[in-house]
């Protein structure tokens, strides 16, 4: 079974990269580019795959998930600028793409061993871009 | 080809195993402990999968599928306290997994062969809580 918890974070980010011209980056990102930054309400799903544990019905400790999640990406992440606050972004484009796949690495990376896997993480950057990594198909 | 039909139900619960105390529930469950019960507007997807009828140009009939779904899980389960009026959440958990687990034992009898076969059961307990279920080992 499959459970999907989500949990959501506002953040600023500038899309810039500094391997590119100042016409090629506006062109490549348009107004993502804003040298003054822009935010969203990020929607983070992180979905758990596992048996069901025949005493308890869950697939997943839930308040210790929530615990696990809300330290590594949600209290780091909200309220924050992605381009000067977050240590495993600096020096990369915070592109939805990148945060998807920075996120699902740290997660997986600190991911208790006993925990049923990690089947994906999907980020919602505004209700119409969804992005998603499972481990098999980043 | 799938076809997905989305219904609702408002069901009142208590997560929590018999014979712990309310601090050992709350750990393994949270809010969901509270011993007064609360309750959920339930969404649930379920999902058929088959080939149109050539004929038809139906994989099924949704008037059916919109009766089936009414008799086995909106009739029981709707506006009622699970753990005291829906068996068997009187002896297991009313977790959102085991709850999505009966719904799928209730639902595939009646979708094989002819009316196409039961693909996925996807509940959501609320929009931050959803768990799919394939027909995999529990």
């Amino acid at each position: 079974m499959r459970l999907t918890r989500r949990y959501s974070f506002s953040a600023s980010h500038r899309l810039h990269s500094d391997a590119l011209s100042e016409a090629e980056n506006d062109a490549t990102y348009g107004k993502c580019n804003n040298p003054y930054g822009h935010g969203h309400n990020y929607v983070l799903e992180v979905t758990v795959r596992g048996a069901v544990d025949a005493l308890t019905g869950r697939v997943a400790d839930l308040p210790s998930l929530d615990n696990f999640v809300t330290q590594e990406i949600v209290s780091r992440y909200d309220h924050r600028n992605l381009n000067e606050q977050v240590p495993e972004l600096a020096g990369l484009v915070p592109t939805t793409e990148v945060v998807s796949a920075v996120i699902h690495a740290r997660l997986d990376a600190g991911w208790p061993k006993d925990w049923p896997a990690l089947d994906r993480v999907r980020i919602w950057e505004t209700r119409n871009n969804i992005f998603e990594v499972t481990k098999d198909r980043s | 080809m799938k076809i997905t039909r989305r219904i609702e139900f408002s069901s009142s619960h208590v997560c929590a195993l018999a014979g712990r105390s309310e601090a050992e529930n709350r750990a393994l469950y949270g809010a969901a402990a509270n011993p007064h019960g609360h309750g959920h507007n339930y969404v649930l997807e379920v999902t058929i999968a088959g080939q149109p009828d050539p004929v038809t140009g139906m994989i099924v009939d949704l008037k059916e599928v919109k009766e089936i779904l009414n008799q086995e899980v909106v009739q029981p389960f709707d506006h009622r306290h699970l753990n005291h009026e829906v068996p068997p959440f009187d002896r297991i958990v009313p977790t959102t997994e085991n709850i999505a687990l009966e719904i799928w034992r209730r639902l595939a009898p009646h979708f094989s062969g002819a009316k196409g076969r039961l693909d996925l059961v996807k509940l959501y307990e609320t929009e931050d809580l959803y768990v799919e279920y394939a027909g995999e080992p529990a």
